[in-house]
């Protein structure tokens, strides 16, 4: 049992950590065009002044409603140099948003599966 | 800007649609939320909650696809493999949600929508695709790795899929819609490929160190002890 345990311990670390390294590090080289959906949604118009001119799919597309939230657009505050900052913050946030969810569906050892389960 | 993930913004869908796939995505989240207690215990749930991280954090690597285009995982099929398609469809919604609320990566008023592409159209179509081929996928390494391969590229490619049908119901832009089914699915080919790459490599990642972890393979266990 405790080594089973030990084992999913180390496990949960190392996953965890290559997370942190990808968001925290890895993120760094990540290819800055626009993406698929995005670039396919501007064709046809063109950027001026940080508003879409011409006729295409994404014309009528706003900015965000958050777009000066601290961590908008994976910077911190604005500086694009902190994404590995801004990525380790999302992975941290996902992970205790999922792991909070998750742990509170989760069967618990001994009960059946239920309502109260 | 940088274009890290980049998910449909607010303005592309009119006020009714981005309404109907508000309720769409809830629903679906929903079932997802009674499905996965099934599948979650004290063993799996911490790890399914890393899964969540790691579609996070893989969706932070635009790789190029083709000259100024990138792309990105969109982890659905990813997910479900490894931790079904209930959870696995938690797993994307819970992290297009972090990324619309912390980083303004995906409207407010197209969460809905975009739920309702990545989380529940694209995880339950690269679902299926794996179950269909669970026997290749039990059958050798290269198999699983060709399923994995398989499942994620009809998963990106559906998600996109889903964003034409939106756009088709509620879309505020005049463009012809055959025009942009085309270019959407033409260019998440490309990106389904990369997703392909980097879903077979983890799943097989995976496979390789704990294959008691990867539900697509425990499930088979599962129904063999209970025909038995």
């Amino acid at each position: 049992m405790t080594t089973v345990r030990r084992r999913g311990v180390w496990l949960f670390t190392g996953v965890a950590l290559i997370c942190l390294l990808l968001a925290g590090g890895v993120s760094y080289l990540a290819d800055s065009a626009p993406d698929g959906l995005e670039s396919v949604l501007d064709d046809g118009c063109t950027e001026t002044g940080g508003e879409l001119r011409g006729s295409c799919a994404g014309q009528h597309a706003r900015d965000h409603a958050l777009a000066d939230s601290p961590l908008a657009d994976y910077a911190v505050a604005g500086n694009d140099s902190l994404t590995g900052v801004a990525g380790v913050l999302g992975v941290l946030a996902t992970l205790a948003v999922a792991g909070g969810l998750f742990r509170l569906l989760r069967r618990r050892a001994g009960k059946p599966a239920g309502p109260d389960g | 800007m940088s274009a890290i993930a980049m998910h449909a913004s607010d303005g592309l869908f009119d006020a009714p649609t981005s309404l109907l796939f508000a309720a769409v995505a809830v629903a679906g989240i929903g079932a997802a939320v009674l499905g996965a207690r099934r599948d979650l215990d004290d063993r799996t749930a911490p790890l399914a909650g890393l899964v969540a991280a790691f579609v996070f954090a893989v969706q932070m690597l635009n790789f190029p696809v083709l000259p100024g285009v990138s792309g990105h995982l969109l982890g659905g099929a990813l997910a479900a493999i490894l931790a079904g398609p209930w959870v696995g469809a938690l797993c994307v919604g819970i992290v297009l949600v972090v990324q619309a609320l912390l980083f303004a990566d995906g409207g407010l008023t197209a969460l809905g929508a975009n739920v309702t592409n990545m989380a529940l159209l694209g995880t339950a179509a690269g679902y299926l695709v794996a179950v269909a081929l669970r026997g290749l996928a039990v059958r050798s390494r290269a198999g699983l790795l060709g399923v994995a391969f398989t499942a994620a590229l009809v998963n990106t490619v559906v998600a996109a899929l889903g964003f034409v049908l939106e756009y088709a119901i509620g879309g505020q832009g005049a463009v012809s819609l055959g025009g942009l089914a085309t270019a959407l699915v033409g260019v998440h080919v490309l990106i389904g490929i990369g997703e392909g790459l980097i879903t077979a490599l983890t799943v097989g990642a995976v496979a390789a160190v704990r294959p008691d972890l990867v539900y697509l393979l425990r499930q088979r266990a599962a129904t063999r002890e209970a025909v038995a």
